[in-house]
């Protein structure tokens, strides 16, 4: 079975994807259905959805247009959901990977220094850091991936552990490869799928990261995100309704899309796994 | 750096945990009577407690000490002045139950009340008056040293009766003697101490109507009835108590379910405004600010960047729609001023003709500068969400003449810091004018007042001798024509330069339950107001 045969028996997944397309698409499309920043004042304020011709969503406390703000939103938080796990993946695969492969003193200080932040509750480390380092797209990016890479260190070390005592490796060691290359060429490639599954996961987590900051006012105040709008949305929530509904069902679906493609990654990439299951 | 942003996560977090469960754990408040007659012009009744918010939770009480918005509002109704001001800026007896001014404007004479008594029980008289004038306030509080810069002497003459000389006429001196200002402080428990240590700062003890009860932290403030008041029947209320409820939404929530019954200036939302005063038996008056008419105000600076050139700045005032961000963000409230001084201000020009909003003109006059885009930060004022609503449309109306602006956000330690260190290209800011140029205006504009360290002086950094020589002279000429020709020449120089960005005259609605009856009745509101108040059944 090819691996898009075994993605798609999962029909979860399937939906998933197909959300996940058309949010990407909203990105792409944005400055071309809404070449004005969203941040323009172009219409009175408080217009309830449907109201106008053009401004299907209707507008905010200032008069913005709220679909020209989903839009622009959207490529905000797919941006800082990739770029931030990149760079968690950055800082945890590498030293999951010494960790594992070294095992001894080596794994021992690096566990120790991995739960003392995995110790720390995500969320407040992010306010702090974002507070210290000034709310700015970079700081948000760099808060996010500071909390989030300790889970990767754990899974690519147990997986590495595994991973090390192998026939293959013993034979790569033995060929005379550098302990970089069976790292690298050897243990690395075997243990890509749960890495992609998790990296799957850790994109919504850190988009609904991001919301949440964005929502308690440490947003990088330049950007229309989705957090942003709700939490600008929060004070009138009595009077104006969509303009909290409207970014929340944009975070709920993107949240379950990336939920969903990552179990069908999960399903596809460990055949075994879901046959079993 | 580290160490003023550390701030912004703490208050924040404690915040958002209190809010949620605050609004409903508060007790609920004796249901008043749902009275929609009007009942002004009856007679007033002794009893009942009024329940109603602080925000924020002000850092002490001792007046005098603190100057501090919070502190003003619950401490004007424990301390006294020696004068009082009404909503016309006239001068009404408080401590002082008359006063006589000699004709050459040097000699202030007061006559205090006879039986008025600290919250101690210790008699009010003039050596009290001598001591917070003579040695507290130039001690503690910079505004009262500013008008004391003026005065040669104070006597106290017998034991109620105190005699002002000055060095000069002093145009603004009869009305420098508001409770904030110039708060009267007890002599018998200062005198000779430390008086930012005194173990009496934690119970404040004032000669006001109320005298302070108790004070749970992050809670309430209870204040009582002074039953030794001078005034004979006042107050009529057995006591406040000042809820502390950080979250906006919850404070409108806590109006709306009759928790409180009065909720001062700045504690809803403006968007919560219209439909609070919708509900039935709500009351609300946009009186009790004249005293300090708050003044917003965008900082540009002079000295350094794009902002230090004046088509800049000039452009800068046309791009900003400021009638919009009045009606849509402040819901109407307020005034666009024409130039630097209030609307209501004393010696405003009237035909002064100010910037409209024009955004061709900005454009214009930025081309004619040779503005290459250079990168400009705004700080917006990190007091709540309408500050931030207001800093992105300004942000947006600058974009759209070309102006390259980059907001970044700040606690108010950092604010207050970037300002005094005057790091910055634009800022938000608000200001008071404390009823008479000499005391609220120069302050912005003297090239005197431009060393950094306060976020509050000539944060601008502007520089004009003829300006200085303008205000300088204008404090201290007599009469009052004189002065008025002044200031209209300042105010023409200082519309031309446009120094900073001039916003608006805040507008700060008081909402209330209609059976509260005669609650705003001074310039300064509810900071002395209550003194008056009176519920009916």
């Amino acid at each position: 079975m090819t691996f898009f045969a075994r993605f798609a028996q999962n029909r979860g997944a399937l939906v998933g994807l197909l959300i996940l397309w058309a949010i990407i698409l909203m990105a792409v499309l944005a400055p071309l259905l809404f070449p004005e920043s969203p941040w323009r004042m172009v219409q009175r304020p408080f217009l309830p959805p449907m109201a106008q011709e053009g401004f299907w969503l209707g507008t905010d406390t200032m008069g913005r247009n709220v679909a020209a703000g989903l839009m622009h939103g959207a490529w905000v938080s797919l941006l800082i959901g990739l770029v931030s796990t990149a760079v968690a993946l950055a800082i945890g695969v590498p030293l999951g990977a010494i960790a594992g492969y070294y095992g001894g003193w080596v794994d021992d200080a690096l566990m120790r220094f991995t739960e003392f932040f995995q110790t720390i509750p995500n969320f407040a480390l992010a306010i702090v850091l974002v507070a210290i380092m000034q709310p700015s797209v970079t700081s948000i990016v760099l808060a996010i991936a500071i909390v989030s890479w300790p889970p990767v260190a754990r899974l690519v070390r147990a997986e590495f552990m595994s991973l090390r005592q192998r026939e293959y490796v013993e034979a790569a060691r033995l060929v005379g490869q550098s302990n970089l290359q069976i790292m690298l060429r050897q243990i690395l490639p075997n243990t890509l799928s749960p890495i992609i599954v998790l990296a799957s996961l850790m994109v919504a987590t850190a988009i609904l990261l991001e919301s949440s900051l964005s929502f308690l006012g440490l947003g990088d105040p330049n950007v229309m995100s989705w957090g942003y709008m709700i939490g600008a949305a929060r004070t009138v929530i009595r009077q104006a309704w969509w303009l909290s509904f409207f970014p929340g069902l944009a975070i709920l679906l993107t949240v379950l899309a990336l939920n969903l493609v990552g179990e069908g990654l999960d399903d596809a990439l460990n055949p075994k796994l879901a046959r079993e299951r | 750096m580290s160490a003023t942003s550390r701030r912004f996560a703490v208050p924040l977090i404690t915040s958002t945990l209190v809010s949620l469960g605050l609004a409903a754990t508060l007790p609920a408040s004796s249901a008043l009577a749902q009275d929609t007659t009007d009942s002004s012009s009856a007679q007033p009744q002794r009893g009942g407690v009024i329940d109603t918010i602080i925000q924020p939770e002000p850092p002490g009480l001792v007046l005098g000490m603190i100057q501090n918005a919070p502190t003003r509002t619950v401490a004007g109704n424990i301390y006294e002045g020696l004068l009082r001001y009404s909503t016309d800026m006239e001068p009404m007896p408080q401590l002082a139950k008359r006063w006589d001014v000699s004709e050459d404007g040097l000699t202030y004479t007061f006559y205090l009340q006879e039986n008025a008594k600290w919250h101690d029980g210790e008699a009010f008289t003039a050596d009290d008056v001598v001591f917070s004038a003579d040695v507290f306030h130039r001690e503690l509080n910079p505004s009262a040293r500013a008008v004391l810069e003026h005065v040669e002497s104070i006597e106290a003459t017998d034991e109620h009766t105190v005699v002002f000389t000055l060095k000069k006429p002093f145009g603004p001196f009869l009305i420098s003697f508001e409770a904030g200002t110039f708060t009267m402080v007890p002599e018998h428990i200062y005198a000779g101490t430390d008086f930012r240590n005194n173990d009496a700062n934690n119970h404040p003890i004032g000669t006001g109507p109320f005298q302070f009860d108790s004070w749970d932290r992050g809670t309430v403030i209870k204040l009582t009835r002074f039953d030794d008041y001078y005034e004979e029947g006042l107050p009529y209320l057995d006591g406040i108590n000042w809820h502390i409820i950080p979250d906006g939404a919850s404070r409108a929530v806590a109006y709306e379910n009759g928790t409180v019954d009065v909720l001062p200036y700045g504690t809803v939302e403006n968007f919560d405004v219209p439909r609070l005063t919708a509900m039935d038996n709500t009351c609300v008056t946009d009186k009790g600010h004249e005293y300090f008419s708050p003044f917003a105000m965008l900082w540009m600076n002079n000295r350094e960047g794009p902002t230090a050139d004046k088509r800049f700045r000039q452009a800068v005032m046309y791009a900003m729609d400021r009638e919009f961000a009045r009606d849509v963000l402040w819901n109407g409230m307020g005034e666009v001023p024409a130039g630097p001084f209030g609307s209501n201000a004393k010696f405003n020009d009237p035909d002064l003709d100010g910037y409209a909003y024009d955004p061709d003109k900005a454009e214009q006059l930025l081309d004619e500068m040779g503005y290459d885009g250079e990168e400009i930060t705004l700080l917006p004022l990190p007091y709540g969400e309408t500050w931030n609503r207001w800093a992105e449309a300004v942000q947006q109306n600058l974009k759209e003449v070309g102006i390259n602006v980059r907001t970044e956000a700040t606690d108010v330690g950092g604010w207050n810091q970037r300002l005094g260190e005057r790091d910055y290209d634009l800022a938000f800011t608000y200001l008071y004018q404390y009823g008479d140029p000499a005391l609220g205006i120069s302050r912005t504009y003297l090239s005197t007042n431009a060393e950094k360290g306060s976020p509050w002086n000539n944060v601008e950094g502007y520089q004009n001798p003829e300006v200085d020589e303008l205000f300088n002279s204008a404090a201290t000429a007599y009469p009052d024509s004189e002065r008025e020709r002044l200031y209209h020449e300042v105010q023409r120089i200082l519309l031309e330069d446009a120094p900073l960005g001039w916003l608006l005259e805040l507008g700060f609605p008081t909402i209330y339950r209609c059976n509260v009856n005669d609650l705003v009745t001074s310039a300064v509101g509810v900071n002395d107001g209550f003194k008056d108040a009176w519920i009916a059944d």
